[in-house]
This record gives structure tokens, sequence and C-alpha cells, in this order.
């Protein structure tokens, strides 16, 4: 129960998100992302009527006519919006005075639809309201992400009140405000090399899945340079001319890596791994291996194997923080994404 | 009627549905590949904007008003634009098929374009009477279609263009999306 909850929170926040993965809802993205006090206000307004829809609709699922379901379904959203923008309204007007006409457009955010047609309509009530707070947090999460490098780069400061007025200086009076952050041509701007930054992630990880994928084919058909089958357990060990080496050598020795500096990801992940002690581990392991045909020294010293991993992993930090420097949000990102690959792995 | 010229001009340069107002993003990055297409989403949103604008403020003004209703007018209008867009889609296939058949696949992507309602409310907002109401329906529908055929050509070029491969698709876009944008940012604040 709770991982299945778990799973569905990564799903909406990180491998789904609605703003950088699937692309949809981009006009409230757009335009409220001028400072992090409106984002996380947009934010909020849109996970409450997220969760009360998908909540509503799972409830009423089985009574509504599938002909006019996308009707009954824009009344549900729209009569939330209402409640929402009533709310906003009364409690908070420099919220309302900001944020202007895109608390009532919120009726038409693709997200919420979407998730009701896809979600909400075959799902039951429970999980349709975790399913709409995730999605609500990866939305707020976004739209704080570009938020926060608008608003810095285009005043210095951050969560500066919904007038323009107070907020956190963070860039010393050495920094001379880019406005162009600020109007709307920089809203394209950022939210661009955002999705790049994401794609240029998802990319680094398609690439080494499929590196991975050639690994294995190679061991697994014999034409591997450094590495093969162990006939009796099917471990993978270093290849001795020919002759597969027993398999309680292969056990000990650590697994062949034989050129320090290849990719940096595979050493984050190889880190964990030999905690496990089960075979499949080792295998595993192995998987992550990267060897390069030409330059490998087929056996490794232990001790070196251990300190090029350090490297490895130092090296990586670094690589991660150059890329990501524009936001801590996306080095986060970065990690767990990382995480997720070695449950996967 | 200097008035109604500038409601005009500032729906259509100015204050820019897409490029200063952020209404109608989703028409304009998805229906923008060519631009034929677009021309042909932006006549679909310019009929329907002009007739909603026109029967929103009718909504307001003699139904929801003098019944004390103003709060419902985000649900009232959702529904009047849905019942309307499903409305014209009847009559256009049954009286002008010519029509129909050049516009009848965008429209069913209108209800939920928040360009409409955007305008609809709008047009609440700022308070104009019934025929500002509708010119600046139209006008701002005459911007967005203006804004979507410029991309549609702009992306046309960006074909032959070999970003680096993370700027592969939306990225790249939204970039190109920026520089129009800042070309019609020079249009903002300008008065006569």
């Amino acid at each position: 129960m709770q991982s299945k909850f778990l799973k569905q929170m990564k799903e909406g926040i990180l491998t789904n998100n609605p703003t950088f993965v699937q692309l949809l809802g981009m006009c409230p993205t757009l335009a409220v992302t001028t400072s992090v006090t409106n984002a996380l206000g947009m934010g909020a307004a849109v996970t409450f009527v997220l969760i009360c829809s998908n909540l509503f609709i799972s409830l009423v699922r089985k009574l509504i006519p599938k002909e006019v379901r996308i009707a009954s379904y824009i009344v549900i959203i729209s009569g939330f919006v209402t409640a929402v923008e009533l709310l906003i309204k009364a409690y908070f007007p420099a919220i309302d005075q900001s944020l202007g006409l895109f608390i009532p457009l919120i009726v038409v955010n693709c997200i919420i639809l979407a998730r009701a047609e896809a979600f909400a309509s075959k799902n039951k009530p429970l999980p349709s309201m975790v399913d709409g707070l995730s999605i609500g947090i990866g939305f707020t999460l976004a739209l704080t992400a570009i938020s926060a490098v608008r608003e810095l780069l285009g005043s210095g400061k951050l969560f500066a009140s919904a007038d323009g007025t107070g907020g956190l200086q963070i860039l010393g009076s050495w920094y001379s405000p880019a406005t162009i952050f600020l109007l709307p041509c920089g809203a394209f701007l950022t939210l661009g090399f955002l999705i790049a930054l994401v794609q240029k992630i998802g990319n680094v990880n398609d690439e080494r899945r499929r590196k991975q994928a050639l690994e294995m084919d190679a061991i697994e058909n014999g034409y591997h340079p450094t590495l093969m089958k162990d006939p009796v357990t099917g471990n993978i060990i270093p290849k001795t001319d020919g002759k597969a080496a027993e398999s309680s050598a292969a056990k000990e020795e650590p697994p062949v890596k034989p050129e320090p500096k290849v990719q940096p990801k595979p050493a984050v992940k190889a880190e964990p791994k030999p905690e496990r002690k089960a075979e499949p581990a080792v295998k595993s392991e192995e998987k992550t291996a990267k060897p390069e045909p030409e330059m490998t020294p087929p056996k490794t010293e232990p001790t070196a194997e251990k300190s090029s991993e350090i490297f490895n992993i130092n090296d990586e930090l670094k690589i991660m923080a150059e890329d990501s420097k524009m936001k801590t949000e996306e080095f986060e990102f970065t990690f767990i994404d990382t995480g997720k690959e070695d449950d996967n792995g | 009627m200097a008035e109604i010229f500038m409601i005009m001009f500032t729906a259509i340069l100015a204050e820019n549905f897409i490029f200063s107002r952020f209404y109608g993003i989703c028409p304009f990055l998805g229906v923008s590949e060519k631009p034929a297409t677009a021309l042909g989403m932006g006549m679909a949103v310019t009929f329907v904007m002009t007739v909603s604008s026109a029967v929103t403020w009718a909504v307001y003004h003699l139904l929801l008003e003098p019944a004390g209703l103003e709060y419902l007018k985000t649900i009232a209008f959702i529904l009047v634009i849905a019942a309307l867009v499903q409305f014209i889609e009847m009559f256009l296939r049954r009286y002008i098929p010519a029509l129909y058949s050049a516009l009848g696949i965008f429209l069913p992507l209108i209800t939920t374009n928040c360009a409409v309602l955007g305008a609809a409310l709008v047009n609440i907002q700022k308070g104009y009477n019934f025929l500002e109401s509708v010119v600046f329906g139209f006008s701002a529908a005459l911007g967005f279609t203006m804004a979507i055929t410029v991309f549609a050509g702009v992306r046309e070029r960006l074909v032959f263009a070999r970003p680096p491969r993370a700027f592969k698709g939306f990225p790249i876009l939204l970039i190109a999306a920026s520089l129009v944008a800042m070309a019609f940012s020079g249009f903002s604040g300008m008065k006569f």
C-alpha cells in the first residue's frame, strides 16, 4: 500500500511531470511564473482543484454516461475552480490581483482534464486523490523552478510579494537585473532551457541503458573482449583465454573495470551494489561496467579499482554541478533520478 | 471610433493574446506545424471567439447580473462556449459545407482553448459594452491568428535547423517563440 503510494507520487512529480515531461498546461506555466510567490499560489490552487475534481469524478464515474463525460468533467472542474476563485479573493487579495484571470482559466487547464479522463474516470477515489496530489505537487515544483530562475535573473530577488515589493535580495548590488526574464519572451526562453535540461538528463539515461543492453548482448553471445559468462553458474567473469574460471573465483574477485574513466554514472550505480551479496547482484554489477576493447588491462588491482571509483564519483558530482547549476531543484531531480536507476538496475 | 480603434490595436499587437497574455499557448504550439493549418485554426478561433464574445456578454449582462449570480460566470461561460462550438459545428455542416470542410476539424479543439474563455472574461473585467466586446473578441482572435501563422512560418524553417540533441523538439520551439515574442514586445506600452 505504502509503496504504491510512493510510486504514484514519484510518477507525478518526476517521471510523469505534467509540465516538463507531459508538456501540458503551458498557459499558466508561462504566464504566472514572474515570481515564486505567484507560482506557489497558482500551484496550490491547481493542486486543490486537482485533488477535489479527481475525488469527485472518481466518485461519480459510474453515473456519468460515456457520451457526455467531457462536458460533465468540465462542469465539475469549473465548480471547484469557482470555489477556489472565491476563496483566494476573500483571503489572499494580493495573489488574486497578480494572478488575475488565470485563476478562472484553471477550468481549461489541460492537466486537470487530462487527469480526469486518464485516471480519475477509471480508478477508485483514494488513488485518484493521491494522483491529484502528486500531479499537483509536480506542477507546483515545475512552476517554482521556472519562476525561481526568472525572478532571480530578472530582479535578483526571490519570494517578492505579489505587488513586486519585499522579498529576499539574493544577488547583491553588483548584479544588474536582466528584466528580459520577467518579460514574456523570458518566459519562453526559461521554459525552453529547462525542458532542454530535462531532456538532456533523459538522453544520458537512455544512452546508458542502451550501452548496458549492448554490453549484456556481447557477453551473452561470447564476443565480448574481456568478459564472459561462466558456463557453470551463469555469472559474468573475466575472460581467461577462452577457459572459464571457477565460479568461486568469480565471486571473490572484484568485477573487472578495465577503464577507469569510462562514463561517470555507472560508478555511482555500482557503488551500493557490492553490499548485496546474492549472486544476481554480482551479475547486475557487472552489467554496469563498461570496458573498451582497446585499452583494457584484463585484471586490475582491487585497491586501484576502488580509488578509480571514488575518482569517478567526484568527477560526476562536478559534471552534474555544472550541468544543473541553474537550479537546486534540478540538482535534486538528478539525484533522485539516479536513485531510481539503482532500483531498476 | 477612436476607442474602437484603440481596442483593436491593443488586442492585435500591444497585448497580443499569445505573446503578451499567454492565452491559447496549447494550439499555438500544437497546431502550428504548417502555415496553412495554422491559418485554418486561426480562422476557426476568430469565428468562435467573435460569436462567443457577443453571446457571453449577453449572458452576463442580461442573465447573470440581474439575477445577482456574477460569481457563476466561469461555469456559465464555459458551458456557453461548449454549446456554441457544438452549435456552430452543426450549423456549418448543414448550411456552409465549404467552410465546414475547412474549419471542421479544428472546432472541437476550441472548447478547451483558453483564449476563447479568456476573451470572454477580459470583456467582463474591462467593462466593455456590447460593441466593444465583439470588437475585442474579433481583434484578439485576429492577433492570435497572426501570431500562430507567423510562428508556423518560423517553424517551417526550423525543420532544417540542427539544434543540439537536448534541444530537439519542444525546447527549440520555445526558444524560437521567445525570439518572436521579443519582436512583439516592441509594441507593448505603445499608445496613441
